[in-house]
């Protein structure tokens, strides 16, 4: 289970392989078989839409150096939205969700770009960046796991403090980085792709060992699949949900360097409605807006199937007002997908357990 | 006297759920006014006779006869227009809606759609009036009552539609000592009405004072009907409940009444409305057990011991070591764990595999550094599930798809994988079949002989019986009896947490 796209075009006959006899036993046998027929299924959707450009835009499609910068431009769009996917992912598999994902963004982002901070070099700004993403995500774990309050409640009052404070500290001022390391983040290009790219893979790969390979990812799985199991096993389920919230937060830290290095430049409405963005990402991925369930590849899958909608929506010209109602149907569509997937595994499971007892 | 009017007759009433006959010929007669007592354990079948009666479920052989009419009753609904009415325990009415809505709940007066509130306020004001209870407002909120005034709204719903017949589950249980003597006034002017009431309780002063005649059942089957509820026995009514015919296989004690150093010492353990002024002690190696009714205060006991509810006073010591109150993690650590009352909503994440939900309380211990040794935990758990005989074996199966018992040995599992020194068993056989209980049996006195501390809580009293080496006794919050198991008998048991009476005072 790794990001590659190339080995995962070969299998896709593995989705449509029929459930039943010998083959069901097998598939349970694997950990999260369900998820990479999932997963497999999402990238049939990205090949699809790439094919539907290819299609609508043929002699654009013909010139090969366009249609590796058009991949390099889809991934860069997709990369902000993705690293605050990943940890957006995380609260959502931990039985929360986080609706200030955008404003911390904004918040961190205005912060490390003042005068003041841009005086302490990258490392300052950087540092700042994260402390503040962090900081807020604290902020909002606290208030939920020892305060008690509903998660939508808390990071609803966040979304609109945390904008007030980036407004208030910007002065409603747009502020420019001239910081050139900073900024280079999205001009310089390694291998012909841009840094920020490279910085999503990473953070995506450390969200996907940190939720299927560490204690850290388990403890998620289990507080948000059974928060009183949890709790009667041992686990700190209130210590927990909150660094889950802490780890949204710097993941928004680290997103609001790269929007800053994106545009040059902060200020408090950047980061408009990435919450939005990313819970759909995450839902589209798989991830069970209950708790429990749900895995990184699928989020990232989710992100890189809007950006390159918006890119589709581009390339033909179109509107982004009909591009937005497309979004929302496909939200909608993969939600009905997956409640009808969930039924046929939920119906398996109670057909299972009625021949184990008799 | 004339013969009173029967309005309900069952004959030969079978009920059967996969696996288990819960109802094996019920007989039960009711006459207009009169108040019928059902007695019975658990597992009896008193709540599946509930459930046949106000319609939840439809009966498989035998006949109901309604006001002299064969019936069946489809749904609640259906039971309900007929004129049966249930309160059940666990109060089913709407917190959030006020007192005339939730009496007339899903048959309001309407006019074109509209619900007339006024008449509809009237009309409860005049029904909560005959039950002498104009004290409750109408237009208030169920929330803001307390359990006896829910219980009256309860009452109310079920005159609002002209009920003949009350059945009332364990009304007593939610009430306070001058509370009854309330609720005893209203069913007796409920009953001079012409209505007939059902009334299942455990306590028998309760079905002295207000029972006409009393039904028993064992076993889902009648054993004696239509006794005197003033002067039949009491050995008499408790001999009918007991000896039940199910096997239950239980491995031998050992000869010696194991005595290990003490492992946990708790003191003076209460809680405000759950129990009082507990103390107990359980040996390394010794199997204590906790005989009660539900309500009695048990599994809060349970739960508070592993710190899951926090103590209002007394303290938890294992080990010589005094846990921290109300923090589980503290007495999971000091070698305690715990397989809850409700195995799927408090243990098991259903969706996982097998082996992820048995090292859920140890996979930290068995991780490096942070990472999770998947291969390991696997190794781990094949381990304890051959030693257990899980069926199937394969660990990687979501354990959603195990029977009752399997899922119950993944969770006692768990704790086998750490070095637990006590564990804690709340009505560690229910749901699991008779083959699957012998093992579990095996399995607990096996862990006891390898040193391990065991306390446990069940429902079922030849259970408590059979496994413990002691034996504790509980009824209303207290600890009534402590002696070992082979001091006490069924009879004694059941007599002790049931005579108990809420008028008599404390008991001895």
């Amino acid at each position: 289970m790794t990001l590659s796209e190339g080995t995962g075009l070969a299998v896709p006959g593995a989705a449509t392989e029929p459930p039943g006899g010998a083959a069901q036993k097998r598939s349970w046998a694997g950990e999260s078989s369900e998820s990479v027929v999932r997963n497999l299924v999402l990238v049939g959707v990205l090949v699809a839409l790439i094919v539907i450009g290819a299609v609508t835009q043929p002699e654009l499609y013909s010139d090969s150096t366009w249609v590796w910068n058009n991949m390099v431009s889809i991934l860069q769009l997709a990369s902000v939205v993705g690293v605050v996917t990943v940890g957006m992912t995380f609260v959502i598999i931990g039985g929360g969700i986080d609706l200030s994902v955008g404003a911390i963004v904004a918040l961190a982002g205005v912060w490390c770009t003042t005068l003041a901070t841009q005086s302490y070099g990258t490392i300052g700004m950087i540092f700042t960046a994260i402390v503040v993403g962090v900081s807020v995500g604290l902020i909002n774990g606290v208030l939920i796991s020892y305060g008690r309050l509903v998660p939508f409640i808390a990071t609803l009052a966040m979304l609109v403090s945390a904008r007030g404070l980036a407004a208030a500290i910007s002065g409603k001022q747009t502020q420019i980085s001239s910081n050139a390391f900073i900024n280079s983040l999205a001009s310089d290009r390694v291998l012909g792709v841009p840094l920020l790219v490279y910085i999503l893979a990473v953070v995506a790969v450390a969200g996907w060992v940190l939720l299927n390979r560490t204690t850290f990812g388990r403890r998620t799985v289990a507080v948000g699949g059974n928060a009183e199991a949890a709790r009667l096993a041992g686990i700190d389920v209130k210590r927990h949900t909150m660094l889950l919230y802490g780890l949204s937060g710097l993941c928004c830290g680290i997103a609001a360097i790269m929007l800053t290095s994106q545009a040059t430049s902060a200020q408090a409405a950047m980061g408009n409605l990435y919450e939005l963005d990313a819970i759909a990402a995450a839902i589209i991925g798989g991830t069970l807006l209950s708790g429990g369930r749900g895995t990184i590849v699928g989020s990232i899958l989710g992100v890189l199937i809007f950006a390159t909608i918006t890119n589709l929506f581009a390339i033909n010209g179109l509107s982004t007002e009909a591009q937005n109602m497309v979004k929302g149907g496909i939200i909608v569509a993969a939600v009905l997908v997956q409640q009808f997937r969930f039924k046929s595994v939920t119906q398996f499971i109670a057909r299972n357990r009625a021949t184990t007892t008799s | 006297m004339s013969e009173p009017d029967v309005v309900l007759r069952l004959t030969d009433l079978v009920k059967t759920f996969p696996g288990v006959r819960a109802l094996d010929g019920v007989q039960l007669e009711v006459r207009a006014g009169e108040v019928h007592c059902l007695l019975g354990q658990n597992g009896a079948g008193k709540s599946t006779l509930i459930k046949v009666l106000s319609g939840v479920h439809r009966p498989d052989a035998g006949t109901v006869e309604w006001l002299g009419q064969p019936a069946a009753f489809a749904n609640p609904q259906a039971a309900m227009k007929a004129g049966i009415a249930t309160i059940y325990q666990e109060l089913d009415l709407v917190d959030d809606l006020s007192v005339a809505e939730n009496v007339f709940l899903g048959h309001e007066p309407r006019r074109l759609g509209f619900i007339r509130r006024g008449a509809m306020a009237d009309r409860t004001r005049r029904i909560l009036g005959s039950l002498g209870h104009e004290e409750i407002p109408a237009r208030r909120m169920v929330h803001a009552l307390q359990a006896a005034g829910k219980q009256v709204v309860s009452m109310a719903r079920a005159l609002s539609q002209e009920a003949k017949l009350l059945i009332m589950d364990e009304p007593s249980a939610v009430l306070a000592h001058d509370e009854v003597e309330n609720l005893f006034r209203i069913i007796r002017s409920l009953t001079a009405q012409g209505i007939a009431v059902i009334y299942i309780s455990h306590r028998l002063e309760e079905i002295r004072e207000i029972g006409d005649r009393v039904t028993v059942l064992k076993d889902g089957r009648t054993t004696a009907a239509n006794l005197s509820a003033k002067d039949t026995p009491t050995s008499e009514l408790v001999s009918r409940m007991t000896g039940r015919t199910i096997e239950y296989v239980f491995p031998p004690r050992p000869q010696e009444p194991p005595r290990g150093e003490e492992l946990l010492r708790v003191d003076g353990l209460s809680r405000a409305g759950e129990f009082r002024d507990v103390s107990l002690t359980v040996a390394a190696g010794e199997i204590v057990g906790i005989a009660g009714l539900v309500g009695s205060g048990r599994s809060e006991l349970l739960e508070t011991v592993y710190g899951a509810r926090r103590a209002d006073t007394g303290t938890v010591t294992l080990g010589g070591r005094k846990l921290r109150p109300g923090n589980v993690g503290s007495a999971v650590r000091a070698g305690m764990g715990m397989a809850p009352e409700e195995r799927k909503s408090q243990a098991l994440l259903l969706g996982e595999p097998i082996y992820r939900n048995m090292t859920l309380a140890t996979f930290s211990g068995l991780a490096r550094l942070g990472f999770t040794d998947a291969g390991r935990e696997r190794a781990e758990t094949d381990r304890i599930a051959a030693s257990l005989d899980l069926r199937p074996r394969d660990v990687r199966r979501p354990v959603g798809t195990l029977s009752g018992g399997n899922q119950q040995k993944v969770v006692v599992g768990r704790w086998l994988l750490g070095d637990t020194r006590l564990l804690l068993l709340d009505e560690p056989t229910r749901g699991v079949d008779v083959g699957a209980r012998a093992e579990l049996y095996r399995v607990i006195r096996r862990l006891a002989s390898e040193g391990v501390g065991v306390l446990l809580v069940s429902s079922e009293v030849p259970e408590v019986l059979g496994l413990s080496d002691r034996v504790l006794v509980m009824r209303e919050g207290r600890v009534v009896r402590q002696a070992p198991s082979h001091e006490l008998d069924e009879d004694t048991v059941l007599d002790l947490v049931m005579a108990g009476s809420l008028m008599e005072g404390t008991p001895a």
